[in-house]
């Protein structure tokens, strides 16, 4: 019949097409990897990827979990978690990555000086990623958390063509021009057929510490509707609070250094 | 190429907005920085060349425009009050303003390069470049691009964090 006729037409034309890319192969020893996205920069993609990865890492405590900082440009995650240095290499000429809070970390900012540009094209940053992916001595994980830079290009193309992703959280401000991003990010993953495990909303009020009055500095509940139009669920809902910036820009994550605080 | 030298040759200082961290306030600045010498007189274009995540077009409110075809090239959107400030964005050639452009590399420096040479600014004081975050394939190639021109510099966009 032609339908039959057309699938097999179909099927044979995804065969041909899928010929050209690199095979899909997990990570050895990692049972999971979750992705931290956005479309847009500067929303709270390492921040979010940083406090998720400690407190799934502190709940649960029988879980071992890594941190893949993806952004080749400006890795954020050393400062974050607070680790410098040069990762060792293996007998196996694996690098070893840097622990803290419990947590395996690798970047590319531990490859590089802090204040060295990565002035790299896309092919480059592909090397660069298979390397970070690979070429780790991530031993045996539950988790690997990968915190993926701004845009829709070859990081979040290699990263997916090269690696089963289990899902993909996005993370976006209420703000129009964020929201239009995320939903670029969330097409993206459906292109490239990752599921997206939902959405979290970010810097979502502003409560002024002396007179407690709120304001949404970027607009309120736009991730919420974005979230009603794709139909995903909301992970989560983050204020825009002094103490998450100040804790992560000094190493100490709010989740370890203020666990009873509201932020 | 004659085109090269006729399209960008009416354009009399090119400015380049970066930071290096996304989400800091580029297109912003590059938005209101166009406003402002408008304002002051000037004649101004924007190029967008975040191909990933353009802004610009829904800033100013021309999400919906469509680009036309003339003999030197593309025509720019005209956008502002007066409708004076040239703007081309990869935002125009979209079906859909939310369609996803999950390009590499190479496909972005060609565009990047129409986009240099194949657009007709027309006279121009100045020409403002807003650039994605990053210092990537899209930075390299516009740098490159304009390298025949001359570039009256980089103005970078951080906040204090």
């Amino acid at each position: 019949s032609s339908s039959s006729g057309d699938e097999a037409l179909r099927d044979k034309r995804t065969r041909i097409l899928s010929r050209g890319l690199p095979k899909q192969k997990p990570i050895e020893g990692v049972k999971q990897v979750v992705v931290v996205a956005s479309g847009k920069g500067g929303v709270g993609k390492s921040t979010t990827a940083d406090i998720f990865t400690i407190t799934s890492f502190v709940l649960t405590q029988t879980k071992e979990v890594g941190l893949l900082d993806a952004d080749i440009y400006g890795p954020s995650i050393p400062k974050m978690m607070n680790l410098k240095g040069n990762p060792e290499l293996t007998p196996k000429n694996l690098m070893r990555p840097l622990k803290n809070y419990g947590i395996a970390c690798m970047s590319m900012g531990f490859l590089i000086e802090e204040t060295a540009p990565v002035v790299w094209r896309g092919l480059m940053v592909m090397s660069a990623v298979e390397k970070l992916l690979r070429q780790v001595d991530w031993g045996q994980l539950d988790y690997l958390v990968i915190d993926m830079p701004p845009g829709t290009g070859d990081v979040q193309l290699s990263v997916s063509q090269n690696i089963p992703i289990a899902g993909a959280v996005i993370v976006s401000t209420p703000q129009d021009v964020a929201l239009l991003d995320a939903h670029k990010g969330a097409e993206m993953f459906r292109k490239v057929h990752v599921p997206v495990l939902g959405l979290v909303q970010n810097m979502s009020v502003f409560q002024c510490p002396k007179c407690k009055h709120e304001t949404h500095i970027f607009g309120a509940d736009g991730v919420r509707d974005l979230a009603k139009t794709l139909g995903l669920d909301i992970l989560g809902d983050v204020p825009l609070h002094v103490n998450i910036r100040e804790t992560c820009d000094s190493g100490q994550p709010v989740v370890i250094s203020q666990p009873q605080s509201d932020a | 190429t004659l085109a090269e030298r006729t399209n960008l040759a009416g354009v009399r200082h090119i400015l380049l907005v970066l930071s290096g961290k996304g989400g800091v306030g580029k297109s912003t600045l590059s938005t209101e920085l166009a406003l402002a010498l408008r304002n002051a007189g000037k004649r101004v274009g924007i190029l967008d060349v975040d191909l990933c995540g353009p802004s610009i077009p829904r800033m100013l409110r021309v999400q919906d425009s469509a680009v036309h075809q003339c003999d030197s090239g593309w025509v720019p959107v005209f956008v502002g009050q007066d409708k004076a400030i040239a703007l081309m964005s990869i935002g125009f050639l979209l079906e859909r303003p939310d369609d996803a452009v999950v390009w590499r590399g190479p496909k972005k420096n060609a565009l990047i390069k129409q986009f240099v040479t194949d657009v007709a600014w027309g006279d121009l004081d100045f020409l403002i470049v807003d650039t994605p975050p990053g210092t990537s394939d899209e930075h390299i190639s516009t740098v490159e691009a304009l390298r025949p021109h001359q570039l009256l510099g980089a103005v970078l966009v951080t906040t204090p964090q």
